[in-house]
């Protein structure tokens, strides 16, 4: 399966649109937040901007801390989320050690990317492509 | 918004530390943006009290479709001007206009003085005034970085507007700088925001709009996000920006140079967008809600030591500054004009007016109407580093002359002379020596800015001297501009944002009502706006267009003295109509929520 990769962000001119993009059709929301991907400069605007966003660990921090299996580790990295069982704990968030998951404050849900690439067309600077997953490597 | 029967504005007391939201005005009739703080000043300013009176609000309004849409990333500022004393009315991008939507609210209006010199931090569930003393005369850049440490939280999703020393000196063109690279900055904004003793605003845009159906609303937003990005139409303000226009008008003869003493110069390659470009071109960045990304920052390496020591600053560059600190300084070499800015933006001034004063300054001092016992140091065209230091008197008001200066170049020459040669029409005049109508756009339009209509390019467009359809222009020009600017839109998506995309995309979000009014209202508000003007004291007989004017040569030839008073006489007579056609405040009863 593919994820998503924010792999030129040298070229990112802190339009939002990716994140506005997310928020519209991933969440119904009109939101810089409330998104898989959110932008940020880093440090200033003098310092260029940073992505944050789930980097598709396997297996997942999040998934495996999450107590109730709304979390699941996706095929191929990342995970799929299932709402309806979340009890928004905020374990995943705490579990995640890039800060890519972002807890709503009007409803304590977690968002986190599900690698669905509907952000990648919006970026006019094509930061951000889907990629195949790397292939793990076990001992 | 809440809907579209009222807006949600936030009402800031400083003198009292408190706060309320109330329920304000009908969007349909007061459509946001320019329309909102034209309503808001009719409520809340006080036409008769001079601009620092404690009781003048400061506004920031934001308008139905910011954030929405691409280029709907502009906040509208109103206030009282320290400059005339009177409404006024100043743009920015950055980040504040999304960070405002996700506040909550569309306005805020700040009335009072805070008893100390104070930071306010505005967020959908909090309002603080902060203590800022410690910051007093502190320059743009440091005060933004201080800012970042006092308010950790929330990266990516602030924004930071300050003032620097300019405004808080009482320089009467201060400004206010948004996030880094943009600015409120003509008529001095910054100096107003000074009078409330506020160094900084942060807002923080932490929270977020629930959309019911989005259906219709992405097809209208991938309609228009197509039409700024895989069509030709934005490619100029991406591509090298506006500064692509220094060559342009310098072949135009066009260009003022050297204080209007000419209108073309061969050595502009020195200062062209294409050099910029070239050679100093560091990036590019956008205001946020826009893929366009037309803010240009040049790199400006410097060196401070023997050994190859050297230092960096990230400057923004655009058309306007290249002009008022480059061609009208008589400056070829582009690193200068880099330094310059960088120097403005540090003491928080407006870039035109500091430049343009400067360049009266100069040849005021060549003619010797003021010597050095004046200026401190030897003003000479084309010198970056007299200028940098002669930025900092004007910014200190180390002394009398500067002083003056800095009350605007009109304030300057009633003392020390040279009135006929002070480049101002109503304020330090922009860029553009394209003829009659430009001139009378901006000495006697509403901001007293090349944005209001655009005279330009009527005069760029047109060699026939038609004062009727000069005055239609003008006065359609600025209605139609006031549908952008009350959504609130970037101007440079005029082309984009038709009266008929603008609808549908109010539409898209359920706000046919404002569609539907959309011209009829942009009407109202162009008389509302125009009234309050006189109210607070405009009179156009005090403005003058000064003999500089008279003297220049442009591609179309000399200025016609006669076509110059006919369009005047006009326009002043149809911005009088337009006043007189207000019908008052709007019947919303205010409540509170």
């Amino acid at each position: 399966m593919k994820i998503l990769r924010a792999s030129r962000m040298e070229r990112c001119i802190g339009c939002y649109s990716c994140s506005l993009a997310c928020a519209r059709l991933v969440h119904r929301s009109l939101s810089w937040e409330r998104a898989g991907i959110r932008i940020r400069s880093a440090g200033g605007l003098t310092s260029g901007y940073e992505a944050q966003v789930c980097i598709a660990c396997n297996p997942a921090p999040c998934a495996q801390a999450c107590p109730t299996d709304a979390f699941r580790l996706r095929p191929g990295g990342g995970v799929r989320v299932k709402l309806e069982t979340c009890i928004r704990c905020g374990a995943c968030a705490a579990a995640c050690p890039f800060e890519a998951i972002y807890m709503d404050e009007d409803n304590s849900y977690p968002n986190v990317c599900i690698h669905c690439g509907r952000c990648v067309p919006y970026c006019p600077h094509e930061c951000l492509e889907t990629v195949d997953a790397p292939a793990v490597i076990h001992d | 918004m809440i809907n579209q029967d009222t807006f949600r504005i936030l009402h800031v007391n400083l003198d009292e530390g408190k706060s309320r939201a109330v329920e304000f005005g009908d969007p349909k009739l007061c459509l946001g943006g320019s329309g909102l703080t034209a309503e808001i000043f009719q409520h809340y300013g006080k036409p008769d009290l001079p601009w620092d009176d404690p009781e003048q609000p400061l506004i920031f309004a934001i308008g139905p479709l910011t954030g929405f849409f691409p280029l709907m990333s502009k906040v509208v500022m109103a206030f009282k001007s320290p400059y005339h004393n009177e409404f006024a009315e100043s743009h920015a991008g950055g980040r504040m206009a999304l960070a405002m939507r996700f506040t909550g609210y569309d306005a805020f209006v700040i009335t009072g003085r805070a008893k100390k010199l104070s930071c306010l931090l505005v967020g959908s569930r909090k309002i603080e005034v902060l203590d800022a003393y410690y910051l007093a005369g502190m320059e743009s850049s440091a005060t933004a970085k201080h800012i970042r440490r006092m308010v950790q939280r929330h990266r990516g999703r602030r924004s930071i507007i300050r003032i620097g020393p300019a405004a808080e000196n009482g320089v009467a063109y201060g400004s206010i700088n948004v996030d880094t690279y943009r600015h409120f900055g003509r008529l001095g904004g910054g100096t107003a925001m000074a009078a409330k003793n506020l160094k900084a605003i942060v807002t923080v845009g932490d929270g977020n709009l629930d959309l019911s159906d989005t259906k219709v609303y992405a097809k209208a937003y991938d309609k228009i996000y197509n039409l700024v990005t895989k069509t030709e139409t934005m490619k100029k303000y991406h591509d090298l920006g506006t500064p692509e226009n220094i060559l342009v008008l310098n072949e135009l003869k066009s260009l003022p140079w050297r204080n209007l003493q000419a209108t073309t110069d061969p050595d502009v390659e020195g200062i062209t967008g294409e050099r910029f470009a070239e050679e100093l071109l560091l990036r590019k960045t956008a205001c946020s809600g826009c893929p366009v990304g037309c803010i240009h920052i040049g790199l400006l390496r410097e060196r401070f030591a023997a050994q190859h020591e050297f230092l960096y600053r990230q400057v923004n560059y655009d058309y306007e500054p290249i002009f008022a600190d480059g061609s009208m300084l008589g400056m070829v070499d582009a690193w200068g004009v880099l330094l310059l800015l960088e120097e403005i933006e540090g003491l928080g001034m407006d870039v035109m007016s500091a430049g343009v004063a400067l360049a009266w300054a100069t040849e005021a001092f060549e003619k010797g109407l003021i010597t050095e016992k004046e200026t401190l140091t030897p003003l000479k065209f084309g010198d970056p580093l007299a200028y940098q230091i002669a930025l900092r008197h004007l910014s200190n008001r180390t002394n009398d002359f500067y002083r003056e200066l800095g009350k605007g170049v009109t304030a300057a020459a009633q003392v020390y002379g040279g009135a006929d040669f002070g480049c101002v029409l109503g304020q330090e005049m922009a860029g553009y020596a394209t003829g009659e109508v430009f001139y009378v756009s901006q000495a006697y339009g509403f901001r007293h800015s090349h944005l209001d209509s655009g005279g330009y390019a009527f005069d760029q467009k047109h060699v026939e001297k038609d004062v009727q359809a000069a005055v239609d222009f003008m006065v359609n020009e600025e209605t139609r501009r006031l549908e952008l600017t009350s959504m609130v839109s970037c101007l440079f998506a005029r082309s984009v944002y038709t009266p008929e995309i603008i609808q549908e995309a109010l539409e898209s979000l359920g706000y046919g009502g404002i569609a539907q009014n959309l011209s009829s209202s942009a009407r109202r508000i162009q008389a509302k706006r125009w009234r309050i003007k006189f109210d607070t004291g405009y009179k156009p007989e005090n403005i003058k267009i000064p003999k500089r004017f008279l003297e220049v040569e442009t591609w179309k030839g000399k200025t016609d003295p006669e076509y110059l008073s006919r369009i005047t006489d006009a326009y002043i007579q149809k911005t009088l109509e337009l006043s007189q056609a207000d019908g008052g405040a709007t019947p919303t009863t205010i409540e509170v929520t």
